[in-house]
């Protein structure tokens, strides 16, 4: 496994600024998430590690070796795309197998046999093993990929959004998986997602991508806690951070210009009245949809909460984020 | 406005029964969920009470009259789809004014009813426009728009939200639950999402295999579940399920697992041989002093909380705890229940009823 060096890489397509000087490291051993709406850049930077695209400037190193140059091949990495790339005339078995049985590899025949099995195990998908790849669901497909990178032992591994295509229970089941795998191996990983779950979960660390730039890198925690902007702090939460005037609740800090509320930033009981709008019992806690001066806002309170719409409940923010006009954060 | 009585309703396609013997009533003005995974039943019940497809078996009531045979122009009812099927040709104003067009509305009574519902869903000044360069959202909101036009007695929807994506779905629900509360018109709606179906209902009906496994209010229906099926279908994670042997009775208030007594709400069943008990994973909690033990295998944060994954002798635990909680990968700890949230169901998967579930399981 190694470390992945990003320095000043740019790459333009046309007059769009895909990636503006992107600087960052992939620690050995870390799980790195890529997080960002869709033309954020997050798909360009991984094509630019793999070796599928190159930078208009800049330099891409894995452990320590400088990438200029190199085929996607001579990279030794591994990818998983969105969309399944299977070999439809191959069993799951022997796509699988397929990286394995490279003359380079020189992998003994138990050895392959050991290791298939394994992956195919983790993936759920033992039973599957002797059908065609033409014979298994979308989801089986995208799992045989997965597979196919996992058997491997490349420098790094990169994966583009794999578990979107994949049903609720089995995408949480994996994220358990690949994070246990990529614990237990010790491996590198860069990983592509829309889902902010995915990337809380099993990321070390978050680099969130806002038009090419790479605006904050550090721990999930990190970055829920510590937003550097309206943009970053938007990224994850759920229910989705309320922003708002700054001066809503009172008094604010200098050139603030918002107030930033995440659902558990907002104390209920106290403070100043807001109508309560909507409740939403969602089992393990329960939603409420707030009308404060004029302004919408979300929190959440306790599960068998009496609320109900209708209600008047009393306000007031705790421990707030503050951004200024631009939405870089102040306090 | 109208109430739905559903009785004892059968489809077969062929040799395949898609629906067994489905019973539930939905209530005047009430939002309705039909939940459960692809294949329930869910789809061919709404397509039943729409009247797209006839029943082999059953009644269908729609405010008191059996329509169960009736063709789906005889019902008053207007269904959403989850394609969102708009006539590409026409501008938003036709598209809408569709409906009552062919019902032979006059012109100008079209004009003010069209206005009228542009100005509910908030699409006045897209009227003139083409459909062609809406985007997702406005699409839907036209396809709504010509739904509710017609002042049906109650609407119908198939998954109206499954093409959109995530932060915008969570926009339209909420939309359309609003519109729902101001128009106050029965919705029976379809989903697969327990969360939409929780989010956006007043009861929820639980399918699988073309049986009603629940049917109830989502809070009772987390809280209570009648069957294992519905205790792993609703929430996110699902209810824990441990399995074991043992026997319980009449006022029982314990069980034992490895040994180790564990509280339950006092039963008023009995069952006996392998058993399983279901605890919900914010009801689970890591204390190193209980006696019942598990190895922390992983720990999933979550922003407030965090999902920490256990195995035991009676199967994997999930717990949901707070996330300045220090958990570490590897460890052996203990793990507490809240005994007044437990379910115990029998081998066959049905609850067994307690002091606790009784009220909510009794009507079922």
């Amino acid at each position: 496994m190694a470390e992945v060096r990003l320095q000043n890489v740019l790459k333009s397509f046309g007059s769009t600024a895909a990636l503006a000087d992107v600087s960052m490291t992939v620690a050995d051993g870390s799980f790195v998430v890529l997080l960002g709406p869709t033309g954020a850049g997050k798909t360009t930077l991984l094509r630019i590690v793999s070796g599928l695209d190159r930078p208009d400037a800049g330099a891409v190193s894995i452990g320590g070796a400088a990438m200029k140059g190199l085929t996607p091949a001579q990279r030794n990495v591994a990818m998983v795309f969105q969309q399944y790339s299977l070999y439809p005339h191959l069993t799951a078995r022997e796509n699988m197998e397929f990286p394995l049985k490279s003359p380079l590899l020189r992998t003994s025949k138990p050895e392959i046999a050991r290791k298939v099995a394994e992956v195919a195990e983790i993936l759920q998908i033992s039973h599957k093993l002797d059908n065609k790849a033409t014979a298994l669901s979308g989801g089986e497909m995208q799992r045989v990929s997965i597979g196919r990178a996992l058997v491997r032992n490349p420098a790094v591994y990169l994966m583009d959004e794999p578990l979107s295509s994949l049903d609720a229970k089995l995408r949480a089941d994996l994220r358990v998986e690949l994070k246990n795998i990529q614990a237990n191996l010790g491996a590198t990983f860069l990983y592509v997602t829309h889902d902010q779950i995915e990337a809380m979960t099993m990321a070390t660390h978050v680099g969130v991508l806002d038009h090419g730039r790479l605006v904050q890198f550090g721990t999930p925690r990190e970055i829920y806690e510590h937003p550097v902007s309206i943009y970053a702090a938007g990224r994850l939460g759920q229910p989705h951070i309320n922003i708002l005037p700054a001066d809503l609740f009172g008094p604010a800090p200098q050139r603030a210009a918002f107030i930033g509320l995440r659902p558990e930033q907002i104390q209920q009981g106290e403070g100043q009245d807001s109508l309560v709008k909507r409740v939403e019992h969602l089992g393990d806690q329960t939603r409420l949809h707030l009308a404060f001066n004029n302004h919408d806002l979300t929190t959440v309170t306790h599960a068998h909460t009496p609320l109900r719409a209708g209600d008047i409940v009393k306000i007031q923010p705790l421990r707030p984020f503050y951004f200024d006009a631009a939405g870089a954060r102040i306090v | 406005m109208a109430q739905i009585v559903i009785k004892s309703l059968r489809k077969d396609f062929g040799a395949f029964t898609a629906v067994q013997s489905s019973s539930f009533t939905v209530e005047d003005g009430e939002f309705f969920m039909l939940l459960g995974p692809s294949g329930c039943g869910k789809t061919t019940t709404l397509r039943m009470i729409a009247g797209l497809e006839l029943p082999t078996a059953g009644e269908i009531f729609i405010d008191g009259a059996e329509v169960s045979q009736k063709p789906a122009s005889q019902r008053d009812i207007a269904f959403v789809f989850q394609m969102f099927a708009l006539y590409p040709h026409m501008n938003v104003r036709k598209n809408i004014s569709y409906p009552l067009v062919s019902q032979g509305m006059k012109r100008e009574q079209v004009r003010a009813k069209v206005n009228e519902v542009a100005e509910i869903l908030g699409i006045t000044a897209l009227l003139e426009k083409p459909v062609g360069g809406l985007s997702g959202g406005d699409r839907q909101r036209v396809a709504l728009g010509r739904a509710i036009v017609r002042d049906p007695a109650c609407f119908l929807m198939d998954e109206p939200l499954g093409a959109l994506d995530a932060e915008f779905r969570e926009r339209m629900a909420l939309e359309l639950r609003a519109l729902h509360d101001r128009m106050g018109a029965t919705t029976v709606y379809v989903t697969h999402d327990q969360l939409e179906a929780m989010q956006m209902g007043d009861k929820i009906v639980v399918m699988n295999h073309g049986v009603v496994e629940q049917f109830g209010r989502p809070q009772e229906i987390y809280d209570w579940p009648a069957t294992t099926f519905v205790a792993r279908f609703i929430g996110s994670p699902a209810m824990n399920l441990l399995t074991f042997d043992g026997m319980v009775g009449n006022g029982s208030t314990a069980v034992t697992l490895s040994g180790t007594p564990v509280a339950v709400p006092e039963l008023i069943s009995g069952a006996s041989g392998a058993l399983t008990l279901g605890v919900r994973p914010e009801h689970v909690r890591l204390d190193d002093a209980a006696p019942l033990r598990g190895r922390i295998v992983a720990s999933e944060y979550l922003g407030t909380t965090q999902i920490v994954s256990l195995d035991s002798a009676h199967g994997p635990v999930k717990a949901r705890t707070r996330s300045d909680v220090a958990v570490k990968v590897g460890d052996l700890t203990g793990m507490a229940f809240d005994p007044r949230s437990i379910t115990l169901f029998a081998g066959n998967g049905r609850a067994l009823i307690s002091a606790a579930n009784q009220k909510v399981l009794a009507h079922g």
